[in-house]
């Protein structure tokens, strides 16, 4: 029986994006209209028990996020002021604390309530540039209204009014349709006010972004949305409290908020059986590289990985063999042959040693030097990075000059150690400001631990032996 | 407090600092970069990592920034665990990457936080072979040198040149390793406060320029702790001088007064101790316009007898720039009935307005540290920034106050600062400036009104009035001026902590009055009400509290006829009254002459006595706030020079009847004025504190590292010499003595071993950011009384109306030009704008002229003319100097045509 497709399955075979008739007649808006007959706090039950999770590339649960905006109405219960301190300092322990409360207790708010918690904000985080993903250029360039809609349907469970979409200055055909998209919903009242007839108001603005990696982080994202320079924020305070503008924003991934409509549509437990685990929904994968058929496409959260290269992608391309892969896009670590059994989910991908990540593959076919190709990603996020801190900012540089002497043979010995030493202290999660920079050493990390021949041969020879003396490969 | 663990042992913290303040406060040593004591957090540089344990278990820990984390109950950290040691040697490392091989040639060398924690961390191999990055510097005018491949991105001169000063022209461009710290566009920077960056940076990108004129290692200058004398907000300053030169000002920290800043005019205005206008030698005029002959010290005291043992009355004519000790012992020699304040009669008679207000009313004068923490500011009258420009520092945060109160619910601990930022948005608490024309902190105002003086303070007494209705009402206000009144009203009566801010540059007791109004109508049971009045001068409210006539009053007693001897110390008359008044001074008989600096009385002196300036004596100033601070001597200077309180000791004992000697000490002057004049009584008990610490020994004013001190005057005698032995204060003018920490008021230097920036002023305060260890020198004279509420004050002028064909005089302050020993220091002249008279553009075209057109000035002198639109029809703008005497007056104003009148504005700089 071939399991549902919600998100892809009635795309436009010449490519063009749905228009809003189209969309509507395949069930599209449905979810908005089930959602606008709930409470706001059933929303989000109903959006946490799917186990819908972040596919920005963390993995975090969506439903749990949309808690942490504070909000009295969110929640099956009231929140008092010392709790909503817990929700903005330290959200997981926050979230412990919301079971076991009784409802109705009379709730006296803090005296300045309204100063913080209006207005609420929705981001739809549409910067996506890490290199070999491109799912969300498809979802948007394919039913730009899926993704209003949920943005619609997150915006009255937070309680928001505006939201935005932070587009990828690249993207330019994403832009049109979303231009066209947001138009229409408009003259259907599915933006504006008192939609469908509710009290509920919206509108949603379109941001196409100057154009750098960094503005995929959330909290840079907020910044140059508010037209300062795109450094990350340190949290706490979080940006469910203090976020665009300083109010409580929610930013979520496109593909995250494209599956909101039909988990509101469907139901939760039609959404848990389309997978093959027990992390809700369904996956758009992808394969790059010297596979014989490269691409996208959408299929059961948990799909193995060697169903998605050999069946989907058609295998390796004549004469190439599978050497190693990142599953989920530049910054995650390598996996081998002997890994492709692997469930491509949140949970088995990280049991094993790297990430599933935004779940688009690089290929490393074995006629590809390794260390170029981490030396090509290397040079990508140290130009990337947006220098506020040290290690990112000095550390990637020198990691990606030394990845660059090596493969021109001007390696030394020592080299190898000076980027294990990067690599571990680059790395640590913590050592940091954000992410950008461990998740720049998951590539080098994982190609020491596997390919650490490659590394001293390029060394010892004073050459890359998968360049053919004085040629190119 | 709560209880946290540090190398598993329990220390007791307050909760709700960072990690980071915690530790440097216990003594602990952890390298950083970004984080600064009045700039909060920035988690940029990682440098100040350690590891934290989740509990007794948790024994791999994992590596967090002290200065991002939050103290909490049962925090348990380690610093020295050996994979945040190699951790922080690794931060080290790559910061050098790009880091010139400089040392040698960097001025920053010696005291330069980079070294530091370079060498704290245990970095010592370069292990780098690549290219390194580079920039093209930046011309960022005469104060202030570029060298931008030196940086090391730790965000803090922007995040306090904009953040936290307001300033918009210099910002951080590109991005990963190409960041760039600069201007817009080669020039100086406009913030008063960009000398600020010279110690805000950690390395030598922000270099000071004027120093590097006559450079030389911090370990080789000689130091002293002082007092800023250029205003009288009284900031406290570290001069350090070499070979008889004054070389740079650093900032001395206060808590209460400048805290970690200065301004550009304090910071670089000093070069008039090095001017050539000096006065090294006595020097004696035998007739009026006759030759001068030079003096030897002996020579001038045989004169001195001669003159004192004349028959006439004398009279002595102090300075509001001159240490209370220097302006008692002048009282004591000549008589207190013969002495003059030295301070024109208008402003005179606002300083008694002024003290009467403070020392009997109900209001507190607050220190520039409590004006910071005002929540609701109203100005009245006076363009701070000018002025006393780091008051102007203070009250750009206090529009901070208000919104961060009513953000406490978020628990954004304050350090957090971009947080707390974020958080706030462009809310600001309220601020209302109330002046005659546009000044540099309208940019947070709330609301501004720009009026003449006379209007200004209408609204001021309408505020009161609105306040409480027993305060004088105001009648004809405008309906925008009531709107106004009220809604000023309103938000300072919300607050908790209200500030009202006048003074004298406007010379109008009616502005003053207004203010006291404001303030007393604030005060209740519950909260005072701060009334702070800003003062020109560094010793003003001390010489006003000391008593004496004023100079219309001197001049009356001069032109009886009666006066044989004038005494005159260190006040060029010719700064404070119009030429033929200061003449009639120095038209007398005798006319003796204290001074440092050659200037238009010093020149009609019949005898001329060379005195010290501020860096080579010490002394007691009392600033705007009424606090008594003590200077300190920094060097011995080259000449005859003595200061002021000695020569006039030895006069003193000279005319005293048993021949002794003993009016010596400077603690001996100010004993005696204590005694007479009990308003001074707690001066010495309370300006230095902790001094018994040193049980006899003198802390000594250079490092341990001097070099050169016994052959650094070989070319002029090759004896070694002893150093000199110094009367007045414990200070040596060596490197031995006193090893430890000195008392607070006499910290010469900030060092402590491996902190040789100004970093190490942590480990001399209590905790981070506040009091000093032993206590934070000075002594507040003035409190508020707690007598029954002093009634309000009459006297509402009318509403200024402007008169056909005459103006009236405002004075327009400039930092740079408007202060004249300031104005001898080269790179500030530079920056100083021309003088030129201000209209509003109406009037201008009323008289038919272009901008830069030259006015004649009431016939008599003239000054180009320029656009100042916030200025209000009918008043006239003019450059605050020799013609000072004209504010608040009227002066008709037409285009000059010939060329042959006075061009003012040769006296107001070199």
């Amino acid at each position: 029986m071939k399991r549902e497709r919600p998100l892809t399955q009635h795309f436009r075979s010449d490519g063009q994006a749905l228009s809003l008739r189209e969309y509507e007649a395949v069930g599209g808006y449905q979810g908005l209209r089930a959602a606008l007959r709930m409470e706001r706090h059933q929303i989000i039950k109903t959006i946490r028990e799917s186990t819908l999770s972040g596919r920005g590339g963390a993995g975090f649960s969506t439903g749990r996020k949309w808690t942490f905006i504070p909000d009295e109405d969110l929640h099956e219960r009231h929140v008092f002021p010392h709790e909503m301190v817990m929700m903005i300092e330290e959200p997981d322990q926050w979230e412990h604390s919301l079971a076991g409360f009784t409802t109705g207790v009379k709730w006296s708010f803090m005296p300045k309530g309204e100063y913080i918690t209006t207005p609420t904000y929705v981001v739809a985080n549409a910067d996506e540039m890490e290199p070999g993903v491109f799912k969300d250029r498809v979802l948007m360039e394919g039913n730009p209204h899926q993704l209003l809609e949920g943005m619609i349907i997150s915006a009255h469970a937070i309680g928001a009014n505006t939201a935005y979409i932070f587009l990828r200055w690249a993207y330019k055909k994403s832009a049109r349709c979303i231009e066209k998209a947001i138009a229409e919903a408009r003259q259907a009242n599915y933006l504006g006010e008192h939609i469908l007839g509710t009290d509920f108001n919206i509108e949603i603005y379109l941001h196409t972004s100057a154009g750098r990696y960094i503005c995929g982080e959330a909290t840079a994202l907020l910044n140059s949305l508010e037209g300062r320079r795109a450094n990350p924020r340190a949290k706490p305070p979080h940006t469910a409290a203090v976020g665009l503008w300083g109010r409580p924003t929610n930013v979520n991934n496109v593909e995250t908020l494209s599956n909101v409509p039909h988990i509101l549509r469907n139901g939760s437990d039609w959404y848990k059986g389309l997978s093959y685990t027990d992390e809700g929904g369904t996956k758009i994968y992808g394969v790059s590289g010297r596979v014989k058929r490269p691409g996208w496409w959408e299929l059961p959260m948990g799909t193995i990985a060697r169903e998605i290269i050999e069946e989907h992608a058609g295998g390796m391309a004549d004469g190439y063999h599978l050497r190693g892969f990142l599953p989920g896009g530049a910054s995650t670590d390598f996996l081998l042959t002997e890994h492709l059994d692997v469930r491509m989910d949140v949970k088995s991908v990280d049991a094993i040693g790297s990430r599933m990540g935004c779940g688009t593959m690089i290929i490393l076919d074995d006629k590809t030097c390794p260390v170029g190709m981490v030396n090509n990603v290397m040079r990508f996020f140290a130009r990337e990075s947006c220098g506020w801190c040290t290690p990112c900012r000095e550390g990637l540089p020198w990691t990606a000059n030394v990845l660059n002497a090596v493969e021109a043979g001007q390696g030394r010995p020592e080299d190898i150690d000076r980027l294990r030493t990067h690599a571990r202290w680059i790395g640590g999660p913590d050592n940091t400001f954000c992410a950008l920079a461990p998740g720049a050493m998951e590539p080098l990390q994982s190609a020491l631990r596997y390919f650490e021949d490659d590394f001293r041969e390029h060394i010892h020879l004073g050459r890359c032996p998968w360049r053919r003396k004085g040629g190119p490969i | 407090m709560v209880t946290i663990y540090i190398e598993g042992k329990p220390y007791q913290v307050p909760e709700g600092r960072n990690l980071l303040e915690v530790c440097l406060s216990l003594g602990f040593d952890i390298p950083y970069f970004c984080w600064h004591p009045a700039l909060g957090s920035a988690g940029a540089c990682r440098q100040c990592a350690v590891k934290q344990f989740k509990d007794e278990n948790d024994t791999r820990g994992h590596i967090v920034m002290a200065c991002m984390t939050s103290v909490k109950e049962g925090i348990s950290i380690s610093i020295h665990d050996p994979e945040a040691k190699e951790f922080r040697a690794a931060n080290i490392e790559w910061l050098m990457a790009n880091h010139p091989h400089d040392c040698p040639v960097c001025d920053e060398g010696g005291e330069c936080h980079l070294q530091d924690m370079t060498v704290m961390c245990g970095h010592v191999r370069r292990d780098y072979r690549f290219a390194k990055r580079t920039h093209r510097n930046q011309d960022l005018g005469p104060l202030i040198e570029h060298e931008m491949n030196r940086c090391i991105s730790c965000y803090r001169c922007v995040r306090f040149y904009t953040d936290y000063a307001g300033g918009r022209d210099f910002s951080v461009f590109g991005a990963h390793e190409h960041l760039y710290f600069g201007r817009f566009e080669d020039g100086p920077f406009e913030s008063e406060f960009s000398g600020n960056l010279v110690e805000i940076c950690p390395t030598g990108v922000f270099t000071d320029k004027i120093l590097h004129g006559h450079y030389t290692r911090k370990w080789d200058l000689q130091t002293a702790p002082s007092i800023c004398v250029l205003c009288g907000a009284g900031c406290n300053i570290i001069p350090g001088e070499r070979y008889g030169t004054l070389r740079r000002i650093r900032n001395r920290y206060h808590p209460s007064i400048n805290g970690y800043f200065l301004c550009d005019r304090g910071r670089f205005g000093f070069e008039f101790v090095n001017s050539k206008r000096r006065v090294r030698q006595a020097v004696r005029r035998l007739h009026k316009d006759g030759p001068l002959e030079t003096l030897l010290p002996d020579q001038a005291m045989e004169h001195l007898s001669s003159i004192l043992s004349g028959p006439g009355k004398v009279i002595g004519i102090g300075s509001p720039r001159a240490s209370l000790e220097a302006n008692y012992a002048l009282r004591t020699l000549v008589g207190a009935e013969c002495f003059c304040n030295g301070i024109a009669a208008e402003q005179a008679g606002l300083l008694a307005l002024i003290l009467e207000i403070l020392q009997n009313g109900p209001a507190r004068s607050p220190s520039i540290r409590d004006m910071e923490q005002s929540d609701a500011v109203l100005v009245l009258g006076e363009d701070v920034t000018q002025v006393m420009p780091r008051a102007a520092l203070a009250l750009r945060q206090s529009v901070r106050q208000e919104p961060m109160q009513e953000l406490d619910p978020l628990h954004i601990p304050l350090w957090q600062d971009a947080g707390v930022r974020e958080a706030v948005q462009d809310e600001k608490g309220p601020f209302f400036i109330a002046t005659p024309y546009d000044s540099r902190l309208d940019d947070v105002a709330t609301l501004t009104y720009h009026a003449a003086p006379d209007d200004l303070a209408r609204l001021g007494f309408a505020v009161a009035h609105f306040l409480d209705p027993k305060a004088s009402s105001v009648e004809d206000l405008s309906k925008e001026e009531r709107l106004l009144a009220e809604a000023i009203a309103e938000d300072l009566k919300a607050a908790k902590r209200p500030l009202v801010v006048s003074g004298v540059s406007q010379k109008s007791p009616a502005l003053v009055r207004a203010a006291a109004n404001v303030a007393f109508a604030l005060c209740n049971e519950e909260r005072k009400a701060g009334l702070a009045f800003l003062m020109p001068e560094a010793n003003t409210m001390g010489v006003a509290m000391m008593g004496g006539m004023d100079l219309d009053v001197a001049l009356e007693q001069v032109r009886e006829g009666t006066t044989e001897q004038v005494f005159i110390l260190e006040n060029d008359l010719h700064q404070h009254m119009e030429p033929k008044k200061a003449e009639a001074f120095l038209t007398g008989e005798q006319v003796v002459v204290l001074d440092y600096l050659e200037t238009e009385t010093t020149r009609r002196a019949d005898l001329l006595l060379p005195t010290t300036s501020f860096a080579e004596c010490t002394g007691t100033l009392v600033n705007y706030e009424g606090r008594a601070q003590r200077f300190f001597q920094v060097f011995e200077p080259t000449g005859d020079m003595l200061p002021a309180h000695r020569w006039l000791a030895r006069m003193v004992n000279m005319t005293g009847e048993d021949g002794s000697d003993a009016w010596g000490t400077l603690d001996a002057v100010m004993h005696a004025l204590a005694a007479e004049i009990p308003d001074f009584a707690s001066v010495l008990p309370g300006i230095l504190p902790g001094n018994d610490a040193l049980k006899g020994t003198k802390v000594p004013r250079q490092s341990p590292r001097y070099s050169g001190r016994t052959s650094m005057h070989a070319d002029r005698d090759v004896n070694v010499p002893k150093p000199p032995e110094d009367p007045d204060a414990p200070l040596s003018f060596s490197m031995e003595g006193f090893q430890g920490v000195p008392p607070p008021a006499l910290i010469p230097r900030y060092w402590a071993p491996g902190w040789n920036s100004v970093q190490a002023l942590n480990k001399f305060q209590q905790e981070i950011g506040g009091s000093l260890r032993g206590g934070d020198p000075g002594q507040r004279l003035l409190e508020p009384s707690a007598l029954p509420k002093r009634a309000y004050f009459q006297g509402v002028p009318p509403a200024f109306r402007p008169k056909t064909e005459k103006w009236c005089v405002v004075p327009v302050y400039h930092m740079f030009g408007s202060e004249h020993l300031s104005m001898l220091t080269p790179g500030v002249a530079e920056l100083a704008p021309r003088p030129c008279l201000a209209l509003n553009p109406k009037d201008l075209e009323n008289l038919g002229l272009a901008e830069g057109a030259a006015v004649l000035i009431d016939r008599k002198f003239s000054l180009p003319v320029k656009v100042l639109p916030s200025l209000p029809r009918g008043v006239a703008g003019f450059p605050v100097g020799p013609a000072g005497y004209l504010e608040g007056k009227y002066v008709t104003l037409h285009s000059a045509a010939s060329e042959d009148k006075d061009q003012m504005g040769r006296e107001t700089h070199e």
